[in-house]
């Protein structure tokens, strides 16, 4: 078919191809980066959080760290719990909507992915115990990489 | 004694393949008989060695010979002996040995099926299979040993991973996944040969689209295994998160399916060989990123469980494989030459075109959701992810477009069409659409994407129906046997690709209607209290435990009424293993034909009679793994050798009367 055709009209259709090419190709990225964009999740510990100030506001974040000492309590009809998460030099106070899992329990690492509200508090709305990769409890006092701790959860409880 | 012998068989494995690749190459360029059978030779003893030191490994596991590195990593003298032998894949160093199996498998029997191929092109693909065999023999030689050799010997082991021997699923996905994902070598391999000789002949076509064919059919049914393992085992009560493993074996599925439409094309028309051929090489790479993703410890998910020193390698491997690719192309895509533009935009060609750009489209926006994590926090050290509804808003629109295109393609004649062909070809079917859509509704689909997918998929179901339908209707005259023979013999390939598009069209419409249309519960519950999902009334009746040689469960009973209707009794479970603090929970699926009832045990006291419960109603969960079983056998049926006679031209009714269709 393209025998037919003169070589200028040719020319031209090809330049009209790559030129539809081009703007579907910029327009996929746009939308692209955009969608990437608004549904970023940030992986923070508290005083990432707490340095991030407006910008949590509203975010996907996943807070990671273990659970305070003495700062569990249960209210409303036993579905609401809240708690503080802390990194060992900042703490952010969590209220999480749903059945805790099974290891949950004060000193334990967690990982929770929620949003930050201008109260100050964190709105958690899913709970997740960090995994340990290595099959063993830590010794008491053991230092715990939390970074680490919050790659692990990536992936596994994703939903 | 077993360490020693292992670590021999790797070397030898990797002297043969370097050796081989080279001898390979060597033949390819001079052309030289005795070299291609020296080749072939090679490529029989590599698999040989592999299947071998595989051997050894899962004598050792079963053994319990804790003084072989790997076992002392994975094994335990309290599982019982299939997770013994499944656990050969639970770890990084016994799964890239597995790897050199599959490989060695395959390498083996596509030079048996090639043996009467033109012997250059032959010699080149064995080289390229060969050199990707050397590297991962490199692999197990040096930085992921499974051989290495324990001193002192200890008296037990770990046990692979619970997660990964709560389901018998497990023992199915991996090595579907491996035969998927090792598969695409060989038509990267074939591909190369042909770059490199410049020919894309008939002769060569066909061995290319049935060693695309195979790991793709394996690569389809391990993807969907994937999930419903997910489904079974994980209980978070879905069975697709967009997690990078998921997409990492993904990936190349989308680019592969695209290579198989394209490859119709080139084989009918001789056009789009270059581009066939890109997605074939990119199948390739993908496969190896995928791995480099899952095996790295970039991700860390259930697939990486040990940090490892592959993954630089693994990188280097694919930024050479990368180059290879790329340089090939370049300098050999213009010999392979095209033969014709496409035709009109109302053809079949055109359809394909729309198809391929999709897939790439939906490739692409995988690949830089997946990917973008990893670069921000290589470039800024900022750990972050891309969350769900990206991937969700993008899959969304071009999966319901392929939808549309599984009705619009097979149902438009090739060539030119005239108006009104194209009206006749697609209004009929845009009645069964409606029809389906009305259904939807007055079933109480509220979604309008969902609603959507149901209408495309009524239509897209139509016109596949009345294609496969086609070749039998011609032979009903001579009896229903003489109908299902001319559609599993006569046009055998024609019958498989459309009952893969029916699998395609169920499996769509499923994973619409189950994300979508579902419903979901968090509740604690004593002894002895209800709750309500839906029509569901969930009563806890208690908890027990449970003492098995490996692990401890706790069982929690929990009655299920529906309606007025007694189901019985469900028992979710969590489990403790042994040397793991973390317990892993196993739902309870109670799958039915139209829903399934999940319930998941977020934790459970079996001395208080408290239990917290995650319950959700999944709409047809359960089509989806019917659908990939037809998909898998339209795979398989496409694979199926089939004997006859040479054709004469037009020497069958069908053929002469079915001149759309692929034959």
């Amino acid at each position: 078919m393209s025998d037919e055709q003169i070589p200028a009209a040719r020319g031209r259709r090809r330049a009209i191809v790559l030129a539809a090419a081009v703007a579907a190709g910029a327009a996929i990225l746009l939308v692209t980066a955009g969608g990437i964009g608004e549904n970023l999740v940030y992986y923070w510990d508290a005083t990432e959080l707490h340095a991030s100030g407006d910008r949590a506001i509203g975010a996907t974040i996943r807070l990671g760290g273990m659970v305070a000492a003495d700062s569990v309590t249960y209210s409303g009809s036993g579905s609401t719990l809240e708690f503080d998460v802390t990194d060992g030099e900042r703490s952010v106070h969590v209220r999480s909507t749903g059945v805790p899992p099974q290891m949950f329990r004060e000193g334990i690492g967690v990982v929770v992915e929620g949003t930050m509200t201008r109260a100050g508090t964190f709105e958690g709305h899913r709970l997740m115990i960090s995994h340990d990769n290595e099959y063993r409890t830590p010794a008491e006092g053991e230092e715990i990489d939390i970074r680490e701790r919050m790659r692990s959860v990536r992936g596994l409880d994703a939903s | 004694m077993v360490p020693l012998l292992g670590r021999s068989l790797i070397l030898l494995s990797l002297l043969v393949a370097i050796l081989g690749a080279m001898l390979a190459f060597a033949a390819a360029a001079r052309r030289s008989a005795g070299g291609a059978l020296w080749t072939r030779r090679a490529a029989y003893a590599f698999a040989a060695i592999m299947a071998l030191a595989n051997g050894l490994m899962v004598y050792a596991l079963l053994a319990r010979d804790f003084s072989v590195g790997y076992v002392a990593q994975v094994g335990s003298r309290a599982v019982p002996a299939w997770v013994a032998v499944v656990s050969l894949w639970s770890s990084l160093e016994g799964s890239i040995l597995f790897w050199g199996l599959v490989l060695g498998a395959y390498v083996a029997a596509a030079t048996w099926n090639l043996r009467k191929a033109p012997a250059d092109q032959v010699s080149y693909a064995t080289g390229v299979w060969l050199a990707t065999g050397a590297f991962f023999a490199f692999l197990l030689a040096g930085p992921a040993q499974p051989f290495a050799t324990v001193s002192p010997v200890l008296e037990d082991g770990p046990g692979p991973n619970p997660l990964l021997q709560n389901h018998l699923l497990m023992i199915a996905h991996p090595p579907f996944l491996y035969l998927g994902y090792v598969g695409m070598t060989i038509p990267f391999g074939l591909a190369s040969a042909a770059l490199l000789t410049g020919r894309l002949g008939a002769d060569f076509l066909r061995p290319l689209r049935l060693w695309l064919m195979l790991p793709w059919t394996f690569l389809t049914v391990a993807i969907v295994l994937g999930g419903w393992w997910a489904y079974e085992v994980l209980g978070w009560g879905g069975y697709w998160a967009w997690d990078p493993v998921e997409n990492a074996s993904f990936l190349p599925w989308l680019t592969a399916t695209a290579a198989l439409h394209s490859g119709l094309l080139m084989e009918r028309k001789g056009i789009l060989k270059g581009w066939t051929v890109t997605l074939i090489q990119a199948s390739f790479l993908l496969t190896i990123l995928g791995t480099f993703m899952t095996r790295s410890g970039v991700f860390n998910s259930v697939h990486s469980f040990t940090q490892s020193a592959i993954g630089p390698t693994l990188l280097v491997f694919l930024a050479v494989a990368l180059i290879w690719s790329v340089v090939l192309l370049a300098t050999g895509i213009d010999r392979l030459g095209s033969s014709r533009e496409i035709g009109a935009a109302a053809s079949r060609e055109s359809m394909f075109l729309m198809n391929n750009l999709l897939f790439v489209l939906f490739t692409f926006t995988v690949l830089i959701g997946t990917v973008f994590p990893l670069v921000v926090e290589a470039v800024r050290g900022v750990q972050m992810s891309v969350g769900r509804p990206y991937f969700d808003r993008m899959a969304v629109p071009i999966g319901v477009s392929l939808l549309l295109l599984l009705g619009v393609g097979p149902a438009l004649p090739w060539g030119r069409a005239t108006s009104e062909e194209v009206r006749r070809a697609l209004l009929p079917p845009a009645a069964s659409g409606l029809v389906a859509g009305a259904l939807g509704l007055a079933l109480g689909v509220e979604n309008g994407w969902t609603l959507l997918t149901v209408a495309f998929g009524g239509y897209a179901l139509h016109v596949t129906l009345k294609q496969l339908w086609v070749p039998a209707r011609l032979r009903v005259g001579s009896g229903l046997g003489a109908a299902a023979a001319e559609l599993l013999l006569g046009s055998r390939r024609r019958t498989a690709g459309y009952l893969v598009h029916l699998g395609a069209i169920l499996i769509i419409v499923s994973i619409a209607v189950s994300s979508t249309e579902g419903r979901s519960t968090e509740v604690e519950l004593a002894a002895g209290e209800s709750a309500t999902l839906g029509a569901y009334t969930l009563t806890f009746v208690g908890a027990e435990e449970v003492q098995e040689p490996h692990r401890v469960s706790t069982i929690a009973r929990v009655a299920v009424r529906h309606g007025g209707r007694d189901l019985g009794v469900v028992e979710p479970r969590m489990n403790q293993y042994e040397m793991q603090r973390q317990p892993i929970g196993t739902p309870a699926v109670r799958t039915g034909l139209t829903e399934d009832l999940y319930l998941s045990v977020m934790n459970v006291d079996p001395a208080g009679q408290r239990v917290g419960l995650l319950a959700l109603v999944n709409p047809m969960v359960g089509w989806i793994w019917v659908a990939t079983g037809i998909m898998g056998l339209g795979g398989v049926l496409a694979l199926v050798p089939v004997r006859r006679p040479q054709r004469r031209p037009a020497a069958s009714p069908v053929a002469a009367a079915v001149p759309e269709g692929m034959r």
